[in-house]
């Protein structure tokens, strides 16, 4: 059996996967410069609130078309209303002071989120196979793939085309890239700076519940599952490069990519090479394949 | 403050502390006197933590070397059949620190979130090879530790015997700590926060103080980990993940970085709260601990030795 | 003919386009005090970053007592024997003034890697206190550095350069910042110390009466060119020097 085409076809969905919440990581930062450790739990509660939708309202029809806007809807639930909410109780403060101080306000929130998802619920897993079963298998290279994950694939692509798109076609793009590359000079200049915070944030808690929702389909939602997703952003924008988009891309196809050629070569190695990479990658260069953030100097 | 005066109180506190301490199992539970030998154990982790935080330092990837010195014991243990305390924590000790060396002069290139990020792929490293690694770790399952003696004898009141190790252990952490956090070394880390060109130009290297730290640093986390193995008597590759590195930096902050106590006050009021919060409402422990730790950061950022040292401070 | 201590050889260092330090020649004997003068802009801070190592020359030499330090690290060229204070003090804001002092005394005496023995050890402490004495800070000793008026900061700089005991000490703008009751009280406890200890003194400055009190030689700068080198009132009445430098005519 040719393993090329596995490697690639399971690459490119792992990256897929990967990529709405590594962009979302990555454009927070950029913006806020807050490395947000608990948003993991966005998307852990992006795939809860979207089987919820999905199991209240597409009732007996699981396996019809609806329940892909459904999905959504629950994503961008997250985005418009917990988005704004935390950004603006809590990250406000922290902007100017100590990056220590971010990183543990947001470890803070992730602690709390977890134990937000189990009250309201519960410690059971929900699945919605629905989805999944509806796109049934694919057939490339004589290989059977799961139909679903290209799914998530073209939900990635769409959103990350749609980022560039904002990102650089439109006026709110151009003054978000003024605050990534340079806050102060932003304000300076007239950019209302809070409020690009607030949407940068809302946005990049919608990406996070957008990867979550339309992962439901694939795996079972619980709790916890929030908690691997971070580390892997974290080793994909570690090798992108903090603070581009572009770079989580490719990042994300380096991590996915290599990930499955050790699931297929060297099982044992599956994860390790992940870290492994970050590892090279930020001894290399370490600011990331395409990091623009400078370092501070010593 | 002169030097004197600090080296007086930091001597008699420490003495007062130690006899409390070892006055208390007559007077509380197993299961309490289990959480504190836990909490002591820890402490000497956070404190490394501690000691990188003075310089600016976070390091998200200290359950690296605290895996590391419970592993080590474990090993020793099941492997070769050496359950000797005194062989295995100096042992780990010494693993952690080499390995706190090597990994250390890739580290000290980085500062602040890049520092960060890297440590915490380090320990990731670790952990992913402690679950894949079977036949080596034991994986997921992880390896219960079978032996436990101390200068050669297998004690029947393991329980006891293992927390006034802690406890002694402890004094020594906090001792070598307190030397050090006194010393020029000591004060150069505080520097490198401040400003590190002046470092340079006064002719001594902000890198080489850096990683002396990060080596002592991971020797002592190491010995951390060693003195858990022996009190849960069970190892497994959790105690290298990400959320037990969040946790040590959680304590030291809560604790706070003014004082070489301020480490193992916060390790135990965090050991408490997190034993009481489980048990009242198993659902929310971590929903408490997360709006404790923002209580902190809002309001008392200098931890809990900063409230207790608030009202001695001199006005300026 | 005895070695100069310091001999900068047709150094230049250009940023792009701009040539912040353009073919300079400069030549320092034992126990000379000189004064740097120059508009802002004009290469003094350059040179003094270049020649303790804090940026590379794109071309040319630099000798301390005849070996070639072109390119040293600072921390090589502070331990060698070049000290150097700073236009913007540059201090350990959050810890007091003592203890910044404390940490020069220790890293000059070799302590930088000590562990074990306190900084705050007896014998320091009486040399720092009489530092502190000797340059007005006693008062500050336990203040926070970030809470210093600009002037302490300033003479504090200069203070843990004067500790490192230097052959050559090199001073940017050592006045500037400190009230014009107290520039003269620091410069005169300052001078006579390092003539006394036979040090090397380069410093820039902007306020003439400085350089006429304290200085016997002056450089000056222009655009990154030195235009005069000589002894003080002489430079300073040149005709061309009065116009780049001082902006008369």
């Amino acid at each position: 059996m040719n393993i090329l085409p596995i490697i690639l076809i399971d690459g490119i969905t792992y990256a897929s996967w990967l990529f709405l919440v590594s962009a979302g990581i990555t454009f927070i930062f950029g913006v806020l410069r807050i490395l947000n450790v608990a948003h993991g739990s966005l998307y852990a509660i992006g795939a809860y609130l979207g089987a919820t939708f999905v199991l209240r309202f597409a009732g007996q029809n699981q396996q019809s078309w609806t329940t892909l806007p459904l999905l959504l809807l629950g994503a961008i639930v997250v985005g418009l209303t917990l988005g704004p909410l935390i950004e603006r109780l809590l990250l406000r403060r922290v902007y100017e002071q100590d990056e220590v101080v971010g990183l543990l306000t947001t470890f803070a929130l992730f602690l709390i989120l977890e134990d937000v998802m189990r009250l309201i619920w519960g410690i059971e897993p929900y699945m919605v196979e629905g989805p999944y079963r509806m796109f049934g298998r694919v057939h490339m290279a004589g290989i059977a793939f799961a139909g679903y994950p290209f799914v998530l694939t073209i939900v990635a692509i769409l959103a990350g085309l749609l980022l560039w798109f904002v990102l650089h076609h439109t006026s709110f793009g151009r003054q978000v890239t003024c605050v990534i590359s340079d806050r102060e000079m932003a304000g300076a200049l007239g950019i209302n700076v809070p409020r690009i915070d607030l949407i940068a944030f809302a946005l990049g808690t919608f990406l996070a519940a957008l990867g979550g929702a339309f992962t439901a389909p694939l795996t079972s939602v619980e709790p916890g599952m929030g908690v691997s997703v971070i580390v892997l952003a974290f080793a994909v924008v570690g090798i992108g490069g903090l603070g581009s988009i572009g770079g989580a891309a490719v990042g994300c196809l380096i991590v996915g990519l290599a990930r499955a050629a050790a699931v297929q070569l060297f099982p044992e190695l599956e994860l390790v090479v992940i870290y492994a990479l970050m590892v090279a990658v930020l001894l290399w260069r370490p600011q990331g394949l395409f990091g623009a953030i400078e370092l501070r100097k010593i | 403050m002169n030097g004197a005066t600090t080296h007086r109180s930091f001597l008699v506190g420490g003495m007062v502390a130690f006899a409390l301490l070892a006055l208390l199992p007559l007077f509380l539970s197993d299961w309490i006197v289990f959480l504190l030998a836990l909490a002591l154990a820890k402490g000497a982790v956070v404190l490394g933590v501690v000691l990188l935080l003075r310089g600016g330092l976070i390091s998200f990837g200290h359950a690296l070397y605290f895996a590391v010195g419970a592993y080590t014991v474990a090993f020793l243990a099941n492997r070769f059949g050496v359950g000797e305390a005194l062989v295995a924590v100096p042992l780990a000790m010494v693993i952690s620190g080499l390995l706190a060396a090597a990994l250390g002069l890739l580290l000290t290139r980085f500062r602040g979130i890049y520092f960060a990020m890297l440590s915490l792929a380090l320990s990731m490293i670790a952990y992913t090879v402690l679950i894949k690694f079977y036949d080596f770790s034991g994986g997921t399952d992880g390896l219960s530790v079978r032996g436990f003696s101390l200068a050669g004898v297998t004690p029947v009141h393991s329980g006891l015997v293992k927390y006034y190790l802690v406890l002694v252990v402890t004094a020594g952490v906090t001792y070598i700590g307190a030397r050090f956090l006194a010393s020029p070394l000591g004060y150069l880390m505080q520097a490198v926060r401040y400003n590190e060109i002046r470092i340079e130009y006064l002719g001594a290297s902000a890198s080489h103080a850096i990683l002396a730290s990060y080596i002592i640093s991971g020797a002592i986390s190491g010995i951390g980990g060693a003195l858990v193995a022996y009190l849960v008597g069970q190892v497994s590759p959790e105690l290298a993940y990400w959320v037990a590195s969040g946790d040590f930096v959680f304590v030291a902050v809560l604790g706070g970085t003014g004082s070489v106590f301020a480490p193992w006050i916060g390790s135990v009021v965090f050991e408490l709260v997190k034993n009481y919060a489980v048990k009242f409402s198993p659902s929310t422990w971590q929903l408490t601990l997360g709006v404790f730790l923002l209580l902190v950061i809002y309001f008392q950022p200098q931890g809990l030795w900063g409230l207790l040292t608030r009202r001695r401070a001199k006005p300026r | 003919m005895t070695t100069a201590m310091l001999d900068v050889d047709n150094v230049s260092r250009a940023f792009d386009m701009l040539r912040a330090v353009d073919d300079v020649s400069l030549s320092v004997a034992d126990g000379e005090t000189v004064g740097i003068i120059g508009t802002n802009g004009s290469g003094k801070t350059t040179l003094l970053n270049l020649i303790t190592g804090y940026l590379q020359p794109t071309s040319g030499r630099i000798l301390f007592r005849g070996s070639d330090i072109t390119g040293l690290p600072p921390r090589r060229v502070t331990t060698l024997g070049v000290a150097r204070s700073f236009q913007v003090p540059q201090l350990y804001t959050g810890l007091n003034v003592l203890d910044n002092v404390l940490i020069a005394i220790a890293a000059h005496s070799g302590r930088g890697a000590d562990f074990w023995t306190p900084l705050h050890r007896r014998d320091s402490l009486v040399r720092a206190e009489d530092f502190l004495a000797r340059f007005g800070l006693s008062d500050h000793a336990t203040a926070a550095v970030r809470n210093l008026p600009e002037g302490a900061r300033k003479v504090l700089d200069v203070v843990l350069s004067v500790i490192l005991e230097p052959r050559v000490l090199l001073m940017d703008e050592p006045t500037s910042g400190v009230s014009a009751r107290d520039k003269f009280s620091v410069m005169d406890t300052l001078m006579p110390t390092l003539k006394e200890r036979r040090v090397t003194t380069i410093f820039v400055e902007h306020d003439m009466e400085i350089i006429e009190r304290y200085a016997e030689r002056a450089v000056a700068f222009d655009a990154g060119r030195i235009i005069a080198d000589g002894p003080v009132a002489g430079v300073l009445g040149q005709a061309e020097v009065r116009r780049a430098v001082l902006g008369e005519g």
